[in-house]
């Protein structure tokens, strides 16, 4: 670090720390206002200021190690990334300014302090950027992981009928678990009946309606039956606008209904218990 | 016209955003919930064939309206490999992913208007409306 910034930013700490908060809340849009209040705006706004600050003495190594702590709280708190940004733009303005008005700044090593405050605050930004993409990285990919819990779960409701109830958008990854966990579900519980249940699907295309004629053609293969239900009435237009045959698959319209069939198929009723 | 929003399509889930687009648009123009699902349904299709065959490209929804007639316009362009018998993809079974072969003729009777425009080695544009009654 140059002499004359360090000494700079060292005996102006307080000066830069309330200017610095000025501007920021100046600047800033109303969504980030809304999250944060007034209190935790300025604490976490003097911990940014000093984390910066003691980055102008301390060791790499410590630096990124409280550079992340920083990164993770404050996407926690969900600032956006750009006001982390611009706090950090603003804050190299601030010094140079500081610095002309000071008169510390000549023609001669003008050029000199800016390359070097630029150089100084580039890392930080990329590090910044690093941890936040990284951090956004990893809630995406557990996402990712908890959906794929939820995508196809089947559900044995009485013995030999199971339940697949489908929520949600149906895309070509969730079709194929869908296909595998009706397959492997109807010989591991041994089902006669299986009920898919589309209540909870937005949309049936021609794409959606493919997998299911599909998976109903395989759940036959494996010698059990496929009910299919939960068609809502402006899903079963849809379908005959299109010109889709689903005569191969039984339809119900809700999943009561679906069972009852379910049950008859496996010749039982469901009797009211008298007394 | 007086609105017009577009989604690109790059991936599967851009198909899922441009139909979630459309859903909103019908819902403000005040079309009835099998409307709604007959639209969305349709910029479903044309949003997969873009990704299927096309790789990339774009679905527009605008709304229109002209003569105190309102009405909801999906277009759905790419620069693809374009269509080389637009008649027999029109056909009902026809395909050549291995699908039902019913998305585009499906599309064509979910909308009210429906239009084809494709060069081979050039690109696709379909435009469908959908009036409000």
């Amino acid at each position: 670090m140059n002499q004359l910034v360090y000494d700079f930013i060292k005996q102006n700490q307080d000066y830069i720390l309330t200017e610095w908060m000025g501007i920021m809340k100046e600047s800033t849009d109303e969504r980030l206002i809304k999250v944060v209040s007034d209190r935790m705006f300025t604490q976490t706004s003097s911990e940014f200021i000093d984390m910066i600050i003691t980055n102008v003495d301390s060791k790499n190594k410590e630096f990124t190690l409280k550079l992340s702590d920083f990164a993770e709280k404050v996407v926690q708190l969900g600032w956006p990334l750009t006001f982390v940004n611009e706090g950090l733009h603003k804050f190299t303005l601030i010094v140079i300014n500081g610095m002309v008005e000071k008169g510390l700044v000549t023609p001669d090593n003008q050029v000199n302090l800016v390359n070097h405050l630029d150089k100084w605050a580039t890392p930080i930004n990329n590090e910044i950027v690093n941890i936040y993409t990284q951090t956004w990285e990893r809630t995406v990919s557990m996402q990712k992981i908890a959906l794929q819990e939820l995508s196809a779960p089947l559900i044995p409701v009485l013995e030999g009928i199971t339940v697949m109830p489908l929520i949600g958008t149906i895309d070509t990854e969730r079709a194929k678990q869908i296909m595998e966990n009706l397959l492997t579900g109807v010989v591991k519980h041994r089902s006669e009946v299986v009920l898919i249940d589309i209540t909870g699907v937005p949309v049936v295309d021609t794409m959606v309606a493919h997998h299911i004629i599909q998976a109903a053609e395989a759940v036959r293969l494996v010698g059990a039956k496929c009910i299919l239900c939960g068609i809502r009435p402006e899903i079963a237009q849809t379908i005959v606008n299109l010109g889709i045959n689903l005569n191969e698959v039984i339809t119900k319209n809700t999943l009561k209904k679906g069972i009852e069939v379910a049950l008859e198929l496996t010749s039982r009723k469901i009797v009211k218990v008298e007394g | 016209m007086e609105f017009q929003s577009c989604v690109k399509i790059i991936n599967e889930w851009d198909i899922v955003a441009a139909r979630q687009l459309g859903r909103n648009v019908a819902k403000e123009l005040g079309f009835g919930t099998v409307d709604q699902a007959r639209i969305t349904t349709a910029i479903s299709e044309l949003a997969r064939n873009i990704y299927l065959y096309a790789g990339q490209g774009s679905v527009s929804i605008e709304k229109l309206n002209i003569n105190g007639k309102s009405g909801l316009k999906i277009i759905a362009e790419d620069q693809g490999p374009g269509i080389e018998d637009i008649r027999r993809v029109m056909e009902d079974g026809y395909t050549t992913s291995g699908g039902l072969g019913a998305g585009l003729p499906g599309a064509k009777r979910l909308m009210d208007d429906f239009d084809i425009e494709s060069i081979p080695g050039e690109g696709t544009k379909i435009i469908a409306t959908k009036w409000l009654r």
